[in-house]
């Protein structure tokens, strides 16, 4: 499959991954972020449950603390 | 456009901060020196030697409310900006109470984890509220990795997205400074393309 993934195209062998699975796939280590998919976020109890499809498009974006 | 139009335009709208501290107190400065009617900023500290370095607040303020100190500075440069003050820490279950009518809400806080709550709360339970993130902002320097992201018409960051608050990276004027205004100029550029009316 193909998604946009913060606006960059990015293909897939699978058919459709998690978000958990994307997580690990993109060694996207940090622990403080925001995942939306096709504008829609998706809480973090929902990553293990939520499937990415071709075409998606995908944000994910890290909260870093300081203000 | 004049700026006394621009100024009229914007005397219109609502904004919402969430947080009085370097991002909100910078961020809403900005605000209301380009005339937004109302700002609504919610926060529950009290101002500390240690702010003075980033937070539009003065020496003789130290041990005032940070909402009571940043409305009485509000006023001094812009007395035709109504500003409503929460004294509140704000969570899950106030927020969309505090910031109902807001046009648009900015996110001014300092751990991550508040960030997230807010983020999550404004996107589910107010839907069409455009939301201004802050993220990375820490030390000094690299003005050239600090940006502004869209991820769509009611999510925006500003910040380098990659330096966290440490020990020995804190956060000071000028970077909190730059992303506070930052967020200040996206609220402007989503408000001008809007239209309300009186």
């Amino acid at each position: 499959m193909k998604i946009l993934l913060n606006n960059r195209e990015e293909e897939f062998p699978q058919e459709t991954i998690s978000v958990s699975e994307l997580i690990k796939v993109k060694k996207f280590s940090f622990r403080m972020r925001i995942f939306k998919i096709n504008n829609v976020l998706i809480s973090k109890e929902k990553y293990d449950s939520t499937f990415i499809l071709d075409g998606d498009n995908v944000q994910m974006l890290y909260l870093m603390s300081g203000g | 456009m004049r700026f006394s139009e621009i100024k009229n335009h914007l005397g219109r709208f609502r904004v919402g901060i969430a947080g009085a501290g370097g991002l909100g107190s910078n961020c809403a400065v900005a605000l209301a020196r380009s005339g937004i009617g109302t700002i609504v900023i919610a926060d529950f500290d009290i101002i500390e030697e240690q702010n003075l370095n980033r937070q539009y607040y003065f020496s003789d303020q130290v041990g005032m409310m940070k909402t009571a100190a940043l409305k009485e500075n509000l006023s001094g440069i812009n007395p035709g900006t109504n500003v409503v003050a929460h004294q509140k820490k704000l969570d899950e279950s106030n927020i969309t109470e505090i910031f109902s009518g807001c046009d648009i809400i900015v996110e001014a806080f300092d751990s991550a984890e508040m960030k997230e709550m807010l983020i999550e709360t404004v996107q589910t339970r107010m839907p069409g509220i455009p939301l201004v993130v802050a993220s990375g902002l820490a030390g000094w320097g690299k003005n050239d990795t600090i940006r502004c992201r869209k991820i769509d018409d009611t999510l925006y960051i500003c910040g380098d997205e990659s330096s966290d608050v440490t020990d020995d990276l804190p956060p000071m004027a000028p970077r909190v400074g730059i992303v506070a205004n930052m967020q200040a100029n996206v609220v402007v550029e989503i408000l001008m393309g809007k239209n309300k009316s009186q």
